[in-house]
């Protein structure tokens, strides 16, 4: 019995893991720029969000997409609310995703990333240029939405051996 | 996946409005919301600015708590960085300290160079008031170059005295009566006077001809003596203060001897101004 309810514990924590990991990556604003790689940065929070509304959407609630999206805002002094709506965009289109696939693949999945990412920073970038004035390096956009696609890959097959072998019995697939 | 016109909108309907398990909020209500959270936040809406300030309060004390880790493995890894480029960072640290060694010597000569300098024209300060007088006699004997001049005792002209043409240096008071005094100018043969030669820092005497003209003794760097040379008194011996322009050297190639010019013209002199220096204890 004893066993039973440390299991569930276990199991619940793990599933937390997600939106923990979610707002660690908005506060600690997550792109590696510290390692001081001009041309290196990435953003975790949209593989995660995507990966997890793709695959296991009640580990990452709505809610906590919404709040992180605002802490996001605040930590990386954009108009607060803009990451949210990129986040939830990115969740329709994760969640459109979900409910047209009959068979998923790794492939299928990082190609409609690569243009939901596309289309949520030309968003972005159309957004903070033109409404709020805000000076965006294109470039640095560029290679942004290029890491963060190319570590998709990395990441989604990371989140399928966290959910295949530490969440247990819950199946990623 | 060809979906018919009907499917995609079944399928954006159910992405839009269908709450999933634990799902309280549909997507579409939340992006409304985000929406307006933007467009009232942009007009500065008072009860958005509160809520941001709430959350604006959250956030960074969480950044904070949340950063901690981050923050610890950033220092380990500049530190670690650190370490690795330890040998390049010495390399190039020697090279430094041997560049900045040679600059140091420069500085040393430099920080003497000032303070002789400093020495020169600050150990003696004018002690009396200028005292003005009339050139009486000028005495244009071959053995003695001198001047007589109309102030004495009575004016406080004392042996020694220093007589300068404007700020140049022409003599020293060797008599003094009461209302008289007697100058020795530099051109007299007698005259002996510690000098220095600018540039290059030669110390020497400058020692009269009895003609117009003095000329340096007892250096023994004359080869670096160079044309134009400026001659200051060296204000050795407590003799005069230092660093009052006497002439400029004056090299003739047939001429063994350094000549010197005399900025002033002994012969033209009209008036001179007598004073007395003192050292300054105080510096």
């Amino acid at each position: 019995m004893t066993r039973l309810k440390n299991k569930n514990f276990i199991r619940k924590l793990l599933s937390k893991i997600p939106p923990v990991l979610l707002f660690i990556a908005v506060l600690n604003n997550y792109d590696f720029n510290h390692l001081g790689m001009k041309y290196f940065s990435f953003n975790f929070s949209y593989i995660l969000i995507f990966y997890y509304s793709v695959k296991k959407s009640e580990s990452l609630g709505y809610i906590s997409i919404f709040i992180a999206g605002l802490f996001n805002d605040v930590v990386i002094g954009t108009p607060i609310g803009l990451s949210s709506l990129m986040y939830l965009i990115l969740c329709v289109a994760a969640s459109y995703l979900r409910t047209i696939t009959l068979r998923p693949s790794l492939i299928k999945d990082s190609i409609f990333f690569l243009v939901t990412i596309l289309i949520i920073n030309s968003l972005l970038f159309v957004a903070l240029n033109f409404i709020f004035n805000y000076e965006l390096s294109y470039f640095d956009q560029i290679i942004n939405i290029i890491f963060t696609f190319l570590l998709y890959f990395v990441f989604a097959n990371l989140f399928d051996l966290f959910e295949n072998y530490l969440a247990g019995s819950y199946n990623a697939r | 996946m060809e979906t018919s016109r009907d499917d995609f909108v079944i399928a954006i309907r159910s992405v839009f409005l269908k709450k999933g398990t634990q799902q309280r909020f549909s997507l579409l209500s939340l992006i409304f919301f985000s929406i307006i959270f933007l467009i009232l936040g942009s007009f500065n809406f008072k009860a958005i600015d509160y809520v941001k300030i709430v959350i604006k309060e959250i956030t960074y004390r969480s950044s904070f708590i949340v950063s901690i880790p981050e923050n610890f493995i950033k220092n380990n890894y500049f530190i670690f960085q650190n370490h690795f480029k330890l040998y390049d960072r010495n390399e190039k640290n020697e090279l430094e300290l041997k560049d900045l060694r040679s600059k140091d010597l420069l500085n040393k000569f430099i920080i003497s160079e000032n303070k002789r300098l400093k020495n020169i024209f600050d150990d003696y300060l004018v002690k009396s008031d200028a005292t003005f007088a009339k050139v009486l006699s000028d005495k244009g004997s071959p053995f003695l170059k001198s001047i007589i001049i109309n102030k004495g005792s009575k004016h406080d002209v004392n042996l020694g005295m220093v007589a300068m043409d404007g700020e140049y240096l022409v003599g020293k008071v060797i008599e003094v009566n009461y209302l008289s005094s007697r100058v020795l100018l530099l051109s007299d043969l007698n005259s002996k006077i510690p000098v220095i030669i600018e540039p290059n820092e030669i110390f020497s005497i400058l020692s009269g001809t009895g003609k117009n003209h003095g000329v340096i003794q007892y250096s023994k760097k004359y080869k670096d003596i160079k044309s134009r040379s400026i001659i200051y008194t060296s204000g050795l011996g407590n003799l005069f203060k230092a660093g009052i322009p006497i002439g400029r050297m004056k090299i003739v190639q047939l001429s063994k001897e350094k000549e010197i010019e005399f900025f002033s013209d002994f012969s033209q002199l009209r008036f001179v101004k007598i004073i007395s220096f003192e050292k300054n204890e105080a510096q």
